[in-house]
């Protein structure tokens, strides 16, 4: 009965082929470790926040009057409202998290570099993506900070010379951020920005299984045909989309492999998540700032305007600089270089196992930088913070520009055939 | 099917043409998205400009207007005060305006158009508090200086000319918004004297 309906199926949508091509026959490195966890938490992130995004969006109202005040009655009257929120803004905090380590697992084992380009693209323009969810999502609440928050991003733009001051005016739709601001900004993080981003995730995945995935050693599991015994070849019936084409080693099905010890992930992560949510939900001050539990007030800016703590690095960078047309451009030049990392990256080696000890020392010279510039950003601009910064901010980008220069010559162990355990 | 040879150019020109006319289309079509982004009728009346009569206020007496929801203290100073705002040049951060806090037709010694009238943003430039006006206590503040504003909040001074003193959290002199005369009592808050219109 069922597999006579699968067969109906089959015959006018590839049901089944597709969930073996991507699922079930989809031919995984064996040695993913635990940095591997990431994507799949980010995915499940995206989940939780389009549905407690459309349930909030069914007690919200979209006004400059009456945001503040519909916040409130989600938190205090809609039965389980507060929770529905509360798992709306953790979890804005715990998609950066994860994806900023599925960022640097990419960087770790050189997942960016040839032929894996365009998914680290893809990627690089899901976070883009991202941010500017985050931040109209930010001014939704219409909290003070929300307000100011929005105020000091839209005015990056007034920087840009001749045309800055009508872009600003062009953005806000009135002289000041007021409810014209918050209703387009509304309609952009509900509708316009998840649609780009799902479409985005999509073509992320489906990127990633036309090059394969990467793993720890750097290694390829796919080799070319006939080059490898039938009986060194893995034991597992993988598509034909993969076997036709290669001979393929040290793969597992990602189903039900992965799939079940993501599942370990996803128990791991959950704990932490909840435990946030339901004990810190503000997250100590730093998921929910402390002025956003007053309504938006033109008039009156809180004492410290910092953004939320995911935007941390890219605004200490912008801050760093007196000039404010310089310091947006250092601020999106700061994501652009991430864009050309493939490209910035000359070397052929994949994995920091198997690489230099100077690239091992510029890759965590970049974590310690970013972390620090992150920190600076929620803190108020002091002069010693801003020397520290511009410390930090020469270790970010002279990432880059080192890798540049050793990565040609880079003397580099030899990485094995096969996985060796 | 029929046997006719291609013509190579005519599909060229054939997809060029519908190329650069769908482009038209798409562009044309952009028009009324990105338009409705401009700030709509409401919003444009909302913030539009403000009429003050300032003939009936007496030398020395501060008045407050309302523009685009933030408050506009509008101050006819007394021809002792004008000449006293040179004095203290050397206490002030920015005595020159040199900052682009006022509009260039208010870049000037007594950063107005005409010297009797001040007209600046009660907003401080530090957070945004309202400064209070004091005359005749202001050496309270600052020592041998008899008028200015004070911002309760955190202690910001800024003298007749919403110019700020140095050592206090304001990092720039208060805001002179766009404004012109349009008679000699009638203030228009919003149109600048070189009629271009916007914010400060």
């Amino acid at each position: 009965m069922l597999a006579n309906f699968m067969a109906w199926i089959d015959k006018r949508l590839p049901v089944t082929d597709a969930w073996n091509k991507h699922l079930a026959q989809y031919p995984a490195p064996k040695n993913f470790n635990f940095w591997y966890f990431f994507g799949s938490l980010a995915m499940l992130v995206l989940v939780n926040q389009i549905l407690t995004g459309v349930w909030l969006t069914m007690s919200y109202e979209p006004s400059g009057d009456g945001a503040f005040a519909s916040v409130e009655y989600i938190m205090r009257d809609v039965d389980y409202g507060w929770l529905l929120r509360y798992m709306h803004s953790t979890g804005a905090s715990a998609f950066f998290i994860v994806v900023y380590l599925h960022m640097m697992r990419g960087l770790m084992y050189g997942s960016y570099q040839k032929p894996r380009e365009l998914l680290w693209i893809f990627g690089m323009l899901i976070f883009l993506v991202l941010m500017a969810e985050a931040f109209m999502g930010y001014l939704l609440p219409w909290g003070n900070m929300s307000y100011w928050g929005a105020q000091v991003i839209i005015s990056l733009f007034g920087t840009i010379p001749i045309i800055g001051d009508d872009l600003t005016l062009w953005i806000r739709g009135d002289y000041v951020i007021s409810g014209a601001t918050l209703n387009r900004f509304f309609a952009l993080h509900v509708i316009a920005m998840p649609l780009v981003l799902v479409i985005l995730v999509f073509l992320h995945i489906l990127a990633l299984h036309e090059v394969g995935s990467n793993n720890p050693e750097g290694t390829d599991v796919k080799k070319p045909k006939g080059s490898i015994k039938p009986e060194d070849q893995s034991k597992f019936k993988f598509h034909k989309q993969y076997t036709d084409k290669y001979d393929i080693v040290d793969a597992i099905p990602f189903h039900p492999y992965y799939s079940v010890k993501d599942i370990m992930g996803v128990a791991g992560f959950l704990i932490i998540f909840c435990w946030v949510m339901f004990f810190a939900p503000d997250g100590g001050g730093y998921f929910i700032e402390a002025p956003n539990f007053e309504p938006a007030n033109g008039l009156k800016t809180p004492e410290h305007i910092v953004p939320v703590w995911y935007f941390g690095p890219f605004f200490t960078v912008l801050r760093i600089v007196p000039d404010p047309l310089f310091g947006t451009m250092a601020m999106f030049g700061a994501i652009i270089v991430l864009f050309l990392l493939p490209w910035f990256d000359r070397g052929v080696v994949k994995s920091v196992k198997y690489r230099s000890k100077l690239h091992f020392i510029n890759l965590t010279q970049f974590s310690i930088s970013f972390i620090v510039l992150g920190v600076l950003g929620t803190m108020p601009a002091t002069p010693t913070a801003n020397l520290i910064g511009i410390v930090a901010a020469f270790g970010y980008f002279g990432f880059f520009v080192a890798l540049w220069v050793y990565s040609k010559n880079e003397k580099c162990k030899p990485v094995p055939e096969r996985v060796s355990h | 099917m029929s046997n006719v040879p291609v013509n190579n150019g005519r599909r060229r020109f054939l997809t060029a043409a519908t190329v650069v006319v769908g482009g038209v289309g798409v562009a044309g079509v952009a028009v009324p998205f990105i338009g409705s982004w401009n700030p709509s009728a409401r919003a444009k009346a909302a913030g539009a400009p403000v009429e003050i009569n300032v003939g009936k206020i007496e030398p020395g007496q501060l008045i407050r207007a309302e523009w685009r929801g933030k408050p506009v203290y509008v101050v006819r100073r007394t021809e002792a005060t004008v000449s006293s705002l040179a004095k203290h040049d050397d206490q002030l951060r920015d005595p020159n305006s040199e900052k682009a806090q006022q509009p260039s037709y208010a870049t000037n010694a007594y950063r107005s158009i005409k010297p009797e009238f001040l007209v600046a943003l009660g907003v401080c430039t530090h957070l945004g508090c309202a400064p209070t006006h004091h005359d005749g206590d202001f050496d309270q503040f600052v020592e041998g200086v008899s008028q200015g504003f004070f911002c309760p909040c955190h202690g910001s001074k800024f003298d007749m000319a919403g110019r700020v003193f140095q050592g206090v959290p304001a990092p720039l002199n208060l805001v002179v918004p766009e404004h012109s005369f349009t008679s000699e009592d009638t203030l228009l808050i919003g149109v600048g004297s070189d009629s271009s219109e916007g914010a400060a």
